[in-house]
């Protein structure tokens, strides 16, 4: 007999007496999501039981282990470039960390370009000008259409095949540098002038360099300040203070005097023997996956740009300019801060997406964590399993970080609700 | 009860995939191909041709095992290489067989347990530079830019040699070794490295190859030849006999040529073991009594193999040199069919 023939259980008021029965798991409602959830977790966990026991045999039917160990022994191999201090006899974990730092490099400076060129590209798509709008069209469309690999390549070969060699720029040769003879573009990249400082504070340039950012970091805090108190002045006069010139003290002096004192010295890029020797070297590959990445993603930052502003009623605008405010403050004082509730969240997944692409890298064989620690480190140890794992761990950790500090900054461009 | 028949199933899957890679022969018989693990594309020692059937010197490894194991030299499944993704091929067990200009070195066999089952080619490493740079000695290649293909020996050899004499350059690391040609010819590295062999093959390919020299400094001990995984002996016993059979070959005076007469029988007892006629060679590394012959008969024993791919007499002109038989002075050297 089961509970659906019980006539007791027809009437809902009376309670069933009888005890528990394994079929309540199944058609009772008040087990039954337990009973789901059991069963999910139990063929989840035999998943991973598979999956694990699974490695563990065929790495010893290989006759490996599972070790870490090779992350302190020298790497033996030459990294191009290196924003820390490396040569072939570091360790392999040193090289790891080179590939990291070039990671963050690209995909810092790519989420900077991006970002302005979607913002840029986003807002005049929306242009009254036919042109400029069917310009951005063109780009939008251009670039969100074709993979992201072949803009990497074709950028990359762009600059390879058309741009001259380096020894075309010796005494005699056809070419010759921009900008003053300051700047070379040559086929294996791009040599601009470096800071150099005579005397640093400092040991090395790198930790030189951090102290000018942290000098710089305070500026802008002090420069935050002075604005905060000129919103003070402004909120009970009425009248908004001058302070654009304190802010540009701010901003220079602090950062001029320490670089004054430690010497700083523009240093030119010249040719010498193969190549140019000093300054700073731009490779390709960085050029080329920068660019490429920025473009890519530019073009869907611009149409998240896009749909964030129409999505503010167009009695914003109507107010504003009732108000007799200018097209351009309009867009900058009402609509964009609006339009960012709308855009941060997308955005914070193409700056992920973004990130995650410049694994990319290895078709122009820029040196980043996949290039060194996934490439030639796990080629030249064996530890496939190892190195995998730790990049995976390596760009979860990148990407959650994005995500929180970007989440930190919606909740603050978040209606406030009270 | 399905769902039991289920979760039984998992379990079985799951002991099963754990097993191993025991029977890579019993496997190849079973498929009725030979996967085999090329480069992507090195004139000479493996390309395709015009209707895309692969050629070439260490593509005739890959033939000679089919023929041997499975009776037809055809009967091979390619799998192109990078210099970094070989390896997981071959240990995912994607490949049974690694025939790509790969350097037999300690950790190769030790640490990352493979089994190379011989040398096919005695092979170090060279620079190849433009005529018109000037460049006569390695050690003048103080800040050069350097191509170099990624995951190989080539790349620890030349951190160690531009630091032994104490150098510097700039490396532009390369997956392909098409994309180190075109990467040299645009003049985006002044210099190109790699074994000596893979520099001549890629230079023959040039529009002008008198226009490059290869420098006289060969910095490292290249010897190259196929491999297979650690653990499966009966495998690599297979693979590496037929390798000696190749080379064996050569030194009896058997070619493709003359191999069906031989194979009637001759007076010399080593050519009658070889080719089956006299004992069980076949029976006991598991083949057929023919294995040898049908090997041999595959693409030319070692001598005929080298000339028709990479001898004087093609375009990429390599001289035997290392690679004469010892009897000529060389290294290449079989273990006696006995």
């Amino acid at each position: 007999m089961t509970m659906l023939d019980d006539p007791r259980m027809s009437t809902p008021n009376v309670a069933p007496k009888k005890g528990f029965k394994l079929s309540q798991l199944i058609y009772d409602t008040r087990y039954r999501s337990i009973t789901i959830q059991v069963i999910a977790m139990i063929l989840v966990l035999m998943g991973l039981y598979w999956l694990v026991n699974n490695t563990i045999q065929n790495l010893s039917a290989l006759g490996k282990d599972f070790d870490f160990g090779f992350m302190t022994q020298p790497a033996g191999y030459d990294i191009n470039q290196r924003l820390i201090e490396y040569t072939s006899q570091s360790s392999h974990g040193k090289a790891a960390m080179v590939g990291i730092l070039n990671t963050v490099l690209v995909a810092f400076l790519g989420c900077l370009l991006a970002t302005f060129l979607g913002v840029i590209a986003g807002v005049l798509r929306l242009s009254k000008n036919w042109v400029v709008s069917q310009l951005m069209a063109v780009y939008v469309e251009g670039f969100r259409n074709v993979p992201l690999l072949l803009w990497i390549i074709a950028i990359f070969a762009l600059m390879t095949e058309s741009m001259p060699q380096p020894r075309e720029f010796k005494a005699g040769g056809d070419a010759s540098m921009a900008v003053f003879d300051s700047v070379a573009v040559t086929n294996r990249g791009v040599y601009v002038p470096g800071i150099v400082f005579e005397n640093g504070f400092l040991g090395s340039a790198v930790m030189n360099w951090v102290l000018l950012g942290a000098i710089l970091i305070a500026s802008l805090v002090l420069i935050r300040i002075v604005r905060r108190r000129a919103d003070v002045v402004q909120e009970a006069t009425g009248v908004r203070p001058t302070t654009w010139y304190q802010q540009l003290a701010l901003l220079v002096i602090p950062v001029g005097i320490v670089m004054f004192l430690m010497g700083a010295q523009f240093q030119y890029p010249y040719i010498k023997g193969f190549n140019f020797t000093d300054g700073i070297h731009l490779r390709n590959s960085l050029i080329a996956l920068w660019l490429a990445l920025s473009l890519y993603t530019g073009a869907f930052i611009a149409e998240i740009v896009r749909a964030g502003i129409l999505a503010i009623s167009k009695g914003q605008s109507e107010a504003a300019a009732a108000l007799g405010l200018r097209p351009n403050r309009t867009m900058n004082l009402v609509i964009l801060p609006q339009a960012m509730r709308v855009i941060i969240p997308p955005l914070i997944s193409q700056y992920l997406n973004l990130t995650k692409n410049s694994s990319l890298a290895i078709a122009v064989g820029y040196m980043d964590v996949r290039s060194t620690l996934g490439g030639i480190t796990v080629n030249q140890t064996g530890r496939e399993l190892e190195g995998m794992l730790l990049m995976a761990a390596f760009y979860l950790i990148v990407s959650l970080l994005i995500s929180g500090v970007m989440n930190i900054y919606n909740n603050r461009t978040q209606l406030q609700e009270r | 009860m399905k769902k039991s028949v289920f979760l039984g199933a998992l379990t079985v899957a799951g002991l099963a995939a754990g097993a191993g890679f025991a029977g890579t022969l019993d496997d190849v018989k079973a498929r009725g191909t030979l996967n085999c693990g090329v480069t992507t594309g090195l004139t000479g020692f493996a390309v395709p041709d015009a209707n895309g059937v692969w050629g070439g010197f260490d593509v005739g490894i890959c033939r000679a095992v089919a023929a041997a194991v499975l009776g037809d030299p055809m009967a091979v499944e390619f799998v192109t290489t990078t210099g970094s993704t070989r390896f997981t091929a071959l240990a995912s067990g994607e490949i049974d067989l690694l025939a790509r200009n790969t350097t037999w070195t300690f950790s190769r066999d030790v640490d990352l347990k493979f089994t190379f089952v011989g040398v096919n080619y005695y092979d170090g490493q060279g620079f190849m530079v433009p005529r018109d740079l000037g460049v006569s000695s390695a050690k003048d290649l103080d800040g050069a830019t350097v191509c170099i293909q990624t995951g190989t020996t080539t790349e620890l050899n030349l951190a160690d040699y531009f630091r032994t004499n104490n150098i510097s350059y700039e490396p532009v690391p390369i997956e392909t070794n098409a994309e180190a040609q075109q990467q040299y010819l645009a003049g985006a590295c002044d210099v190109y490295t790699t074994d000596a062999s893979g520099l001549a093959a890629t230079r023959a390919t040039f529009e002008a190859p008198g226009d490059h020299v290869l420098l006289p400094e060969i910095i490292s001990k290249e010897p190259l030849g196929p491999l297979v995984r650690h653990g499966d002996d009966e495998w690599s016993d297979i693979a590496r006999w037929t390798l000696n059979a190749l080379i064996t070959a050569e030194e009896l005076g058997v070619t493709s040529a003359n191999i069906a007469e031989l194979s009637a029988g001759t007076n010399n007892p080593e050519i009658n073991r070889l080719l089956g006629t006299e004992d069980e060679l076949g029976a006991k590394i598991g083949l057929d009594a023919d294995w040898a012959m049908n090997a041999i008969m595959a693409g030319g024993n070692y001598g005929e193999l080298f000339e028709k791919n990479i001898g004087e007499n093609t375009p990429i002109g390599l001289a035997r040199g290392l690679n004469a038989m010892w009897t000529e002075g060389g290294l290449i050297y079989s273990p006696p069919f006995r």
